[in-house]
């Protein structure tokens, strides 16, 4: 059964909300190797013969089952590359919540690159959760550069909701896909950064055939003297419509590169983006503040907010 | 009661001092509501952010209930019991309306206790509660949910900057029953309003007359009311769509 260290058990409730064993379909990973794992009728996970990482299939018309794969690492200077394969039969409705908390005490770095592709049947529905979190103050970097592959066949839809909030040094998060006929892909993204830490978040997503919709929204906020760099490209090949929006706050001495491109191949695809950067409006924490609130409590709301 | 003596307000513009606040005293007691009308441009606005403490007076003083409360900020002076209503209200992304309110009103409201606010100002409450006080509110929503974020604040003094200002003729006569209703409800409270709508004008107890930085006319509502009937300084409803 699951054995966890305590800090390993705190990582674990940061990024997966997790404070006991969940019901259903998990795989917990820590430093390194398999520390618990469950499977259901319906949901089957197996190890890769090569030790690369696992692979989660979800038969077909499985109603409302989850699948958390937690990761965590807790030794410093230990580097990791993982392959995670889902395969979400057609009808399929389920939720997948993924996550990873590096805490780092020690002076090396510690890093995991979890590469995660996603196969979602026809019609299959999806919801995907995945948060990255650090913590630890040792002189060791916390790097994580997630690289998430979705392809989905006719019908499909997709719901991913990425967030990092705290304390991971670095980090480069590359999403691609493709979307076959009717598919939907939503994405909402939140960022924060700070002290001297560096996120880039590459994005594409084509849309192959018609009636394919996405939408990728991400929200961040760059303190201290971060950097961000939010690159999304839509691509039309046929009647669809694409949507793609950044809106950050920059605080400090923080730098934010918004790139956000569009490619239309068809006459029919319909496809806008949109960005915004800028400073808390004063008007904003005035406000707060004439509600009683310290101009630091207010700034914090005011984050919180906008990341909710 | 709140206090303003010899207040006086100084702006940079292009490198020298502009006076718009001249030697300003005021004061209004406890459960008294006291409109500040007067021409637009005679420092009503300035005088209403003086009081809740976002500009800082160039000299003089401001007392709330015999403190001097001069020094003191914005934050400091809403937790003394000075509320500030904005004439433009102010957007949030990401904040919902119900998240404002708990904030405005100190605590935990449950979502019941939330949505009577805003039945209050005549928002059918369910629809509003969860929405973010972003750009998809309309102007007259926007106002009438910063109204809602005064009346859960509860302030023993409220100062209104224009209230009227965005808000449509329909709900002009609710505006005045929140008046009245926070008169009732909050003990010993006392209000200022900027307006030169007649309508609020009618149901002051005082009403002081600023033009140029200085106060005209002060006096009880019967005195002061009828020389103003007919001037930019009392309009009646219509007033703005001539």
């Amino acid at each position: 059964m699951l054995e966890l260290t305590e800090v390993q058990k705190r990582l674990i409730a940061e990024v997966a909300d997790l404070h006991k064993v969940p019901m259903g379909a998990y795989n917990f990973r820590a430093n390194g190797g398999l520390a618990g794992r469950n499977t259901t009728a319906n949901i089957d996970i197996i190890s890769k013969p090569d030790g690369s990482g696992i692979d989660i299939r979800i038969a077909p018309g499985t109603k409302n089952e989850s699948v958390h794969i937690p990761v965590v690492l807790s030794e410093s200077g230990l580097k990791e590359t993982v392959y995670n394969d889902f395969y979400i039969g057609e009808g399929a409705d389920v939720t997948i919540v993924a996550g990873c908390g590096i805490d780092n005490c020690g002076n090396q770095d510690s890093q995991h690159d979890g590469i995660h592709r996603f196969y979602v049947g026809k019609n299959a529905k999806v919801k995907y959760v995945e948060k990255h979190y650090g913590s630890g103050d040792g002189l060791g970097k916390r790097i994580l550069n997630p690289v998430t592959e979705v392809y989905m066949e006719e019908g499909g839809s997709m719901e991913m909701e990425m967030a990092q909030i705290k304390g991971v040094d670095s980090t480069e998060r590359t999403t691609l896909a493709e979307l076959k006929k009717d598919a939907r892909l939503v994405v909402r993204e939140r960022l924060m950064t700070h002290g001297e830490q560096k996120a880039l978040s590459v994005y594409k997503v084509v849309l192959q055939e018609e009636g394919g919709t996405a939408d990728v929204v991400s929200r961040s906020v760059a303190r201290d003297k971060s950097y961000q760099k939010f690159d999304a490209c839509v691509i039309g090949n046929a009647k669809c419509k694409g949507h793609t929006e950044c809106d950050s706050i920059i605080m400090d001495e923080g730098t934010i590169l918004a790139v956000p491109s569009l490619e239309a191949r068809h006459v029919d695809a319909e496809l806008v983006h949109e960005a915004a950067i800028g400073k808390i409006a004063g008007e904003q924490l005035i406000k707060l503040m004439t509600l009683g609130l310290t101009e630091a409590e207010a700034e914090a709301e005011i984050i919180e907010g906008f990341l909710a | 009661m709140l206090e303003l003596k010899n207040l006086s307000f100084s702006v940079d513009a292009e490198g020298e001092q502009k006076e718009i606040i001249h030697g300003l005293n005021l004061r209004v007691e406890d459960r008294k509501l006291m409109v500040i009308t007067g021409p637009n441009g005679g420092g009503k606005s300035t005088l209403a952010r003086l009081i809740a403490g976002i500009e800082t007076p160039t000299a003089g003083q401001i007392l709330l209930d015999g403190e001097d409360i001069t020094g003191l900020g914005i934050t400091e002076r809403a937790r003394r019991g000075i509320g500030f209503a904005f004439q433009q209200p102010v957007r949030f992304k990401g904040l919902s309306v119900l998240r404002l309110l708990r904030i405005a009103a100190g605590k935990d409201l449950s979502v019941s206790e939330a949505c009577n606010y805003l039945a209050e100002v005549g928002l059918y409450a369910r629809d509003y509660i969860h929405r973010e006080v972003n750009a998809s509110l309309s102007g007259g929503e926007l106002k009438r949910i910063e109204i809602a974020t005064v009346l859960a604040r509860g302030s023993r003094l409220t100062v209104f900057d224009e209230p009227e200002a965005g808000i449509d003729l329909w709900s002009f006569q609710n505006l005045i029953r929140v008046f009245q209703s926070m008169r009732e409800n909050i003990r010993d409270s006392a209000m200022i309003i900027i307006s030169h709508q007649e309508r609020i004008l009618n149901i002051a107890d005082e009403i002081a007359v600023l033009s140029g930085g200085r106060i005209e006319r002060q006096g009880i509502r019967d005195e002061v009311f009828p020389a103003l009937v007919g001037t930019e300084a009392a309009q009646d409803a219509c007033a703005r769509l001539k």
